[in-house]
């Protein structure tokens, strides 16, 4: 579960993560409001207004309707308001929102960190992150910050720095250090380095996340380290241990259908074909939209109905399949082991009769468990459904239903 | 002899008494595989399905001899339940639970590295041997014993290859499902190298999907050491990047885990790679002749 920045960064400051301070405000005068409040609390006299929402590359992005950036420096308390009207109730793009953008409803109203000092202000890359390959813990990072990571990896990869972490014995001392040291650090900000890393793992482990990415983590002129920014992600499958966190979600961020989809308890994707498809299993739910793509078509969905696929979760599958409007053909492909395919059918057939008029053809594939019995059931029901048994033949009827 | 299970194996059922554990229990049971009792902490002493229940995978391990257990866990209890297995002893672990915490798992991988144990799963349909011995969640029917290995990341993939398998005149050794989660305990190399050992085992069937290096390190292996036809799928060419398909590991985040960059090294090293997955059972059956 993705969350914003000010989510991420309240967590991170739980675990006694140093980190930029801030107000989250959902209107421009609520923004002052708040910003005098952080002034009261860190003395800062600039502010940097940041527009919540769940995607990168913001500052460089732009508000389509105001033509603002997507994080703003306000020089003073006074041009707060005007900077927060110019991004909240606005459409920012950026490199990762794609061309449509995303609206902002909250915009996090930051301490300025990049104040003049003793020594130089520099800016460093942190993630903390699962190693599929090793099945551990990675801490990867960079002294060079602020910047796209991608980039970095890709024209100076031994600028980027590995800490794998052993399960079994946690975090050590060295390796904070070896961090440190690679960072190029001395001194105090050696030492606030060391601590600033053993507490975001702390943090890392204490939250379940699934990935942390702090881009940039500053050392301040007065050698503070602080994560300026935070993208996190939450494990959604160890929720049921932080209730508070569940409450973070901001389901506004996400696809509407897809949101519509989970509360009924089916597996969605929203994708952009004209060959809409329901499925039994994630794997053959990935299968069944390349057979779609090798018959010509083009998947408009992945949906794993699940292992309890009843005539109730059939019939909002259907609904939730016919909201798109570039559907031009409709792929069942279920294999009954535990689920009886005589159950799925009778779910067609009832769906096809409450939702009235189902205005595509529809290709029944259903394998298994009493497949005979629902190869029958569908073709004495007198509807207009293909129905197969093989794979083969689905795929056929694919092509031929686009085909005319 | 077929791989890891078989006639012989002595299979208890952890969370034997709540109801997918006894629906399960009672299916495996039906299907011939030697389940000799069950574990649920506080109804040792009882009776379930005419097998003895234990309060702990200890107790089972010494009253029967258990040697293979298969668990049925909530989630936010598997890990444990693992980890007692792995601490009784037992030698193959089979966890159907799905959504496990990742960060409960990285212990879990860690801790069963260390012991003489297979871990299969999480988030995985089992393993069957067919004829022999079902220790999973897959219907039992479709199965008929013969000489093709199969190794696949999700569950109804693998009926479809089996499926397909059985129509086209072949059978199956012992068919895995090692799960979709982002850490899980046998990787795809382990079974194929498995496989390759098999006396039993002719031709293996590899069913992967999008995420992760599991069937490229397997692929890499096969290169050097193959000695069996391998038939391979990946699942995911039309999954967009950055996406998660349903499988909790099943997302593209790096270059080498599309379906094409899969599919292109798996060719590179021997495997006959069919894009359609409704091929899968011609294409072993024609290597087979």
């Amino acid at each position: 579960m993705n969350i914003h920045e000010y989510q991420g960064k309240s967590i991170l400051k739980s675990f006694g993560v140093a980190i930029q301070e801030g107000l989250v405000a959902d209107t421009p005068q609520e923004a002052v409001e708040v910003a005098k409040k952080l002034h009261e609390q860190t003395g800062t006299g600039w502010f940097v207004v940041k527009a919540q929402i769940h995607a990168g590359g913001r500052g460089k992005g732009e508000v389509k309707e105001t033509g603002s950036r997507g994080v703003v420096l306000a020089k003073g308390l006074d041009k707060v308001e005007d900077i927060a009207a110019g991004i909240l109730g606005g459409t920012l793009v950026t490199a990762q929102t794609g061309e449509a953008g995303k609206m902002v409803n909250k915009v996090l109203i930051a301490q300025d960190v990049y104040y003049p000092g003793e020594s130089e202000p520099a800016e460093y890359y942190m993630s903390v992150l699962l190693d599929r390959a090793s099945g551990k813990h990675i801490i990867m990072y960079s002294p060079d910050g602020g910047v796209n990571i991608e980039e970095v990896a890709e024209k100076t990869p031994e600028r980027i720095f590995k800490e794998e972490i052993d399960p079994m014995l946690g975090l050590q001392g060295f390796q904070m250090r070896r961090v440190a040291f690679n960072l190029g650090l001395s001194g105090q900000a050696f030492k606030q380095m060391s601590k600033f890393v053993a507490s975001l793992y702390k943090a890392f482990l204490g939250c379940d996340a699934s990935m942390f990415e702090i881009n940039p983590v500053l050392k301040t002129s007065d050698d503070k380290i602080i994560a300026v920014d935070s993208k996190v992600t939450l494990d959604g499958n160890a929720l049921y241990r932080h209730k508070d966190y569940a409450e973070m979600r901001d389901k506004t961020e996400e696809d509407a259908t897809e949101v519509e989809a989970d509360e009924a308890g089916l597996n969605f994707v929203n994708l952009d074909g004209n060959v809409g498809c329901m499925v039994n299993g994630a794997g053959l739910a990935m299968a069944t939209m390349d057979i779609i793509k090798l018959s010509g078509g083009e998947p408009a969905n992945f949906l794993d109905v699940g292992g309890t696929a009843d005539a109730a979760r059939v019939e909002k599958a259907f609904r939730i399949i016919l909201k798109d409007t570039s559907v031009k053909a409709i792929l069942v492909n279920i294999f009954g082991g535990i689920v009886r395919c005589d159950r799925v059918a009778q779910g067609i057939v009832d769906a096809y009769k409450n939702i009235g008029d189902i205005p595509v053809p529809i290709i029944v594939r259903l394998q298994g468990t009493n497949a005979k019995e629902a190869k029958q059931l569908i073709e004495d029901s007198g509807l207009e459904v293909h129905s197969v048994i093989l794979l083969q033949e689905a795929a056929d009827k694919v092509k031929d239903v686009l085909g005319a | 002899m077929s791989i890891l299970v078989n006639k012989d194996s002595k299979v208890i059922v952890q969370g034997f008494t709540g109801g997918e554990g006894t629906f399960h229990a009672g299916q495996m049971i039906e299907y011939g595989t030697g389940v000799v009792g069950g574990v649920t902490p506080g109804k040792g002493g009882q009776e379930h399905l005419g097998k003895p229940v234990f309060n702990t995978v200890e107790d089972a391990v010494k009253e029967t001899g258990a040697d293979v257990s298969i668990i049925f866990v909530p989630p936010a209890f598997a890990a444990d339940a693992i980890l007692e297995a792995a601490d009784a002893g037992i030698k193959v672990i089979v966890t159907i639970t799905e959504g496990i915490p990742v960060n409960d798992m990285v212990k879990v991988k860690a801790y069963v590295d260390q012991r003489d144990c297979t871990l299969i799963g999480p988030n995985c349909p089992g393993i069957i041997t067919a004829g022999e011995a079902k220790i999973g969640i897959m219907p039992g029917f479709i199965f008929t014993p013969g000489r093709v290995g199969i190794v696949s990341k999700s569950g109804t993939l693998t009926y479809e290859a089996v499926d397909q398998i059985t129509k086209a005149g072949l059978g199956q050794s012992t068919a895995i499902g090692i799960g979709g989660d982002p850490i899980i305990g046998t990787t795809t190399l382990e079974a194929i190298q498995l496989f390759m050992a098999d006396d039993d085992t002719d031709g293996i069937i590899m069913i992967g999907e999008i995420g992760g290096d599991l069937e490229v390190k397997a692929a890499r292996w096969i290169k050097e050491n193959a000695t069996k036809p391998v038939v391979g799928f990946i699942a995911g060419e039309t999954a967009p990047v950055g996406r998660t398909m349903g499988h909790a590991g099943a997302i593209v985040s790096g270059a080498e885990e599309s379906a094409q960059a899969k599919k292109k090294i798996m060719r590179e090293c021997g495997i006959h790679v069919v894009d359609s997955p409704a091929q899968i059972g011609a294409k072993m059956a024609e290597l087979l002749k």
